[in-house]
């Protein structure tokens, strides 16, 4: 069978797990029913226990599903010492489930899946040796790949069934009142961990940080939480969000920086109360710096900037440019320490953010959405999870979700040392261009023909020449040569879910 | 002279002939004038590397509408001749050669450019030529070495070889340069060929940047040359004309519209008459306000 984006999909792998391909990136308004996650009731007696081996002997069996957070990010202990003890208690058929998988855990991944601890995978993204392992084949059965608002939506509804969530958090009570954004290891928003806590048959806390009760603010709260485990450390402090932020000197990534803005500032959506999310790297916190410049020039107010945070977004909150900043994750340590300081600065829980499948989301009310790709083709489909070379090396996170705002950008370089961006067909689908509205390169930006009210908007800006997909694909053609085509063998390693819960598109093993 | 007047060159970027990054992405920062490395930025090892780079990035990039130069190895090296054929070859529109001294040393040049542009079949002349004057001698001689050949484009100060043979070094003021910049806009301006002002390397120092800029440009430079592609936005800036210098041009070119338009050859504007050198100047304000971008193509203001 064939997904709507004209991406072959594996049929037997599609049958056996009940997925159908995407069609639209229009949810409809569906009538859901939603799981409930068992509860073990009790008066708290005993929640706090002494080590992760007994608890851990008490909660999990062979063949569940186990759940992490990725907001430790790079600094993150608790993954690397719960799966130490799963994998010498000698625990069979996991299926690991978390909101991502970040390069510290790479390493204790692929060795559960070698010795046969995790036969299953969903994840947003995985990038390092564990990409590379799962795109050769190690793991059996095929990762199933989903966005952050497509996790919760897929949590909500029993897709994914957390027999047992391992939360690690810097600071929680004998209850389990928790936040992220206060203690030595704090990180901010706890936004995907929440949906988990909610969720999960079983969870589990997992601090360095005992607080007298009742801990407040509590963004988990102890009628959710089973146990409470107490470790030396949760958390390296230094690794968990990047330190100070630094705007980008790199003339290419400023030029692109401030096309993305002339794209925003000249198109109808920049009034007063529009709203933003930008992500996160150099690229992105330069745009920030130039459309705070813009909202002053012209005397414009944002209502809520949207999803990953970073300093910048928050010290444009504190100069009153930014109504609301709706916070689903920090990127550094500003942003997740401001949070506790800022009554603007609102924690959301994943599902809030970006799940296509509940009540309205933030991102329903997106109006302006910057994003990057590894890739993107002439139908304006992009690629943030497989390299050039084909191998696994990224994360959907919000970007299906985001790009549903009524104005998607792509910022990307046109071509990145030899590997063109712009390509005639993407490795891998995981945002439909049907989403998509204005790639943004250095040379100039291409409006997705569908948008020919943007045409009108944004086709004649000093400066900024508007060139169709197809010629900025044959510029970066004509500037590196043609690749040879990569070599997959026919074996299915990943599936990319998009948000609604049908699947875009596969991923093959690397040819040896 | 060639084509003076008629191009802007307030931006003359460098950038290394050995560093494929820069050279793929020097087109998209808008500088007016590319100038390609052979010489000081590229080190001895890699001169026969860098001709081969920078002849395939001349023959296969599209840099848009960016006058493209080299800067070719100084005339007492090895790679001088080979560096001119391969330029020749690759039809670059301007060869820099750095370090001239003399009138003499431009003649020499010419004439090994006009033999490549027979060998290689380009039209003998189209190849335009420009000097760096980098020591005593060579701005004491600044008057002859811009009117030293119809190929000439402009000339440069290249301020870190100079200051050394004066004995001095770099200061803030600029006090050190004020003699050469003067020999060399004069030179250029008397020589109707273009002239530029040298690099300004410490990228942390954005405001003695600015300082320098407008000093060159108060003295009448047509450009800097330039490290940084962070540095074009900021020579334009100084570059760009303010308001009233807009609203002043466009005025003077009604009046003239409006004198053609009745056939007369006095054109007269608030009942004083426009005379040359105040047309000259409007067409440069409204050429430098439409780069800026802050005029449409037909002179509408559209501001900042």
């Amino acid at each position: 069978m064939e997904s709507k984006v004209g991406r072959q999909l594996p049929d037997d792998i599609m049958n056996e797990l009940g997925f159908k391909p995407y069609e639209t990136t229009d949810f409809g308004d569906p009538v859901i029913q939603r799981k409930a996650p068992k509860v073990h009731a009790s008066t708290g007696e005993g929640k706090v226990v002494d080590s992760l081996e007994e608890v851990i002997r008490k909660t999990v069996r062979d063949g569940m599903t186990i759940s992490f957070h990725h907001h430790f990010r790079g600094g993150d202990y608790v993954f690397n010492k719960v799966m130490r003890v799963i994998i010498d208690a000698g625990y069979r058929d996991l299926t690991l489930a978390p909101s991502s998988l970040t390069g510290v855990m790479n390493d204790t991944v692929v060795e559960a899946i070698k010795k046969g601890v995790v036969t299953n995978i969903t994840s947003s993204g995985m990038r390092g040796s564990l990409g590379d392992a799962v795109s050769h084949g190690l793991l059996k059965n095929p990762v199933i790949f989903r966005s952050h608002g497509g996790r919760a939506r897929a949590i909500e509804n029993g897709d994914i069934n957390i027999d047992v969530a391992f939360l690690g958090v810097p600071n929680s009570d004998e209850m389990g009142n928790a936040n992220g954004m206060e203690g030595k290891s704090a990180f901010g928003s706890l936004g995907y961990a929440l949906v988990d806590a909610a969720y999960a048959d079983t969870v589990v806390l997992v601090t360095d940080d005992i607080r007298p009760y009742p801990n407040t603010p509590a963004s988990i709260k102890q009628s959710q939480v089973d146990y409470v485990v107490k470790v030396d450390e949760v958390g390296d402090p230094d690794k968990i969000g990047s330190g100070a932020t630094r705007f980008t000197k790199d003339p290419k990534e400023l030029k692109i920086a401030k096309s993305v803005n002339g794209v925003i500032v000249n198109s109808p959506y920049f009034k007063d109360g529009f709203s933003f999310q930008t992500g996160s790297g150099g690229a992105a916190l330069a745009v920030t710096r130039f459309l705070r410049q813009s909202m002053i020039d012209n005397g414009i107010k944002a209502s809520f900037a949207l999803g990953g945070i970073t300093k910048p977004t928050v010290d444009l909150l504190e100069e009153g440019l930014i109504g609301k900043v709706m916070d689903v994750q920090d990127f550094d340590k500003g942003a997740a320490t401001s949070m506790r300081q800022n009554p603007g600065q609102q924690e959301i829980d994943a599902s809030w953010y970006a799940d296509p499948a509940n009540k309205g989301a933030m991102v329903d009310k997106l109006d302006v959405a910057i994003l990057s790709a590894l890739e993107i083709d002439t139908d304006f489909n992009v690629n943030v999870m497989a390299g050039s070379d084909g191998v696994i090396r990224g994360a959907i996170g919000g970007h299906q979700d985001a790009a549903t705002a009524k104005l998607t950008i792509i910022s990307a370089p046109l071509v990145r040392g030899r590997i063109a961006t712009v390509v005639p067909k993407v490795t891998t689908v995981v945002t439909p261009g049907d989403s998509v509205d204005v790639l943004v390169t250095e040379v100039g930006i291409a409006i997705n023909p569908k948008r020919q009210d943007l045409m009108q908007a944004l086709g004649n800006i000093p400066g900024l020449p508007v060139y169709t997909i197809q010629q900025l694909q044959e510029r970066a053609e004509k500037m590196l040569g043609t690749p040879e085509p990569l070599k997959f063998t026919d074996r299915t390693v990943a599936l990319i879910e998009y948000r609604d819960g049908t699947i875009i598109d596969q991923i093959r093993q690397v040819a040896e | 002279m060639a084509e003076n007047g008629e191009k802007l060159r307030r931006t003359m970027m460098f950038v290394p002939g050995n560093n494929p990054a820069m050279i793929k992405d020097a087109g998209i920062y808008g500088a007016d004038s590319i100038m390609f490395d052979l010489e000081d930025g590229v080190s001895l090892d890699q001169k026969d590397a860098a001709r081969y780079l920078v002849y395939e990035a001349l023959t296969n990039i599209d840099y848009g509408k960016a006058e493209l130069v080299v800067r070719i190895n100084g005339d007492d090296t090895p790679f001088y001749e080979n560096d001119i054929k391969a330029m020749v070859k690759a039809g670059v529109e301007v060869i820099r050669l750095p370090k001239v001294e003399s009138a003499e040393m431009m003649y020499r040049l010419e004439q090994k450019v006009e033999a490549a542009e027979r060998q290689f079949g380009r039209p003998v002349g189209s190849t335009k030529l420009m000097a760096a004057l980098e020591s005593a001698e060579g701005v004491l001689h600044a008057e002859e070495i811009a009117k030293s050949s119809d190929r000439m484009i402009g000339i440069a100060l290249s301020a870190e070889d100079y200051t050394t043979d004066m004995k001095t070094h770099r200061y803030p003021d600029g006090q050190e340069l004020l003699f050469a910049r003067n020999m060399v806009v004069h030179a250029a301006r008397a020589a109707k060929i273009a002239a530029f002002d040298t690099v300004f390397s410490n990228m942390n120092d954005p405001e003695g940047f600015y300082r320098e800029t407008r000093l060159i440009h108060q003295l009448g430079f047509d450009g800097k040359s330039l490290i940084n592609p962070r540095q074009i936005e900021m020579v334009n800036e100084v570059f760009t004309p303010t308001h009233d210098e807009i609203s002043n041009a466009q005025n003077v070119m009604a009046a003239i519209k409006k004198a053609k338009a009745q056939g007369s050859g006095v054109i007269s504007m608030n009942g004083k008459m426009v005379d040359r050198p105040v047309a000259l100047r409007a067409e440069r304000v409204m050429k430098l306000a439409k780069a800026a971008h802050i005029i449409d193509e037909e002179g509408n203001y559209l501001g900042k």
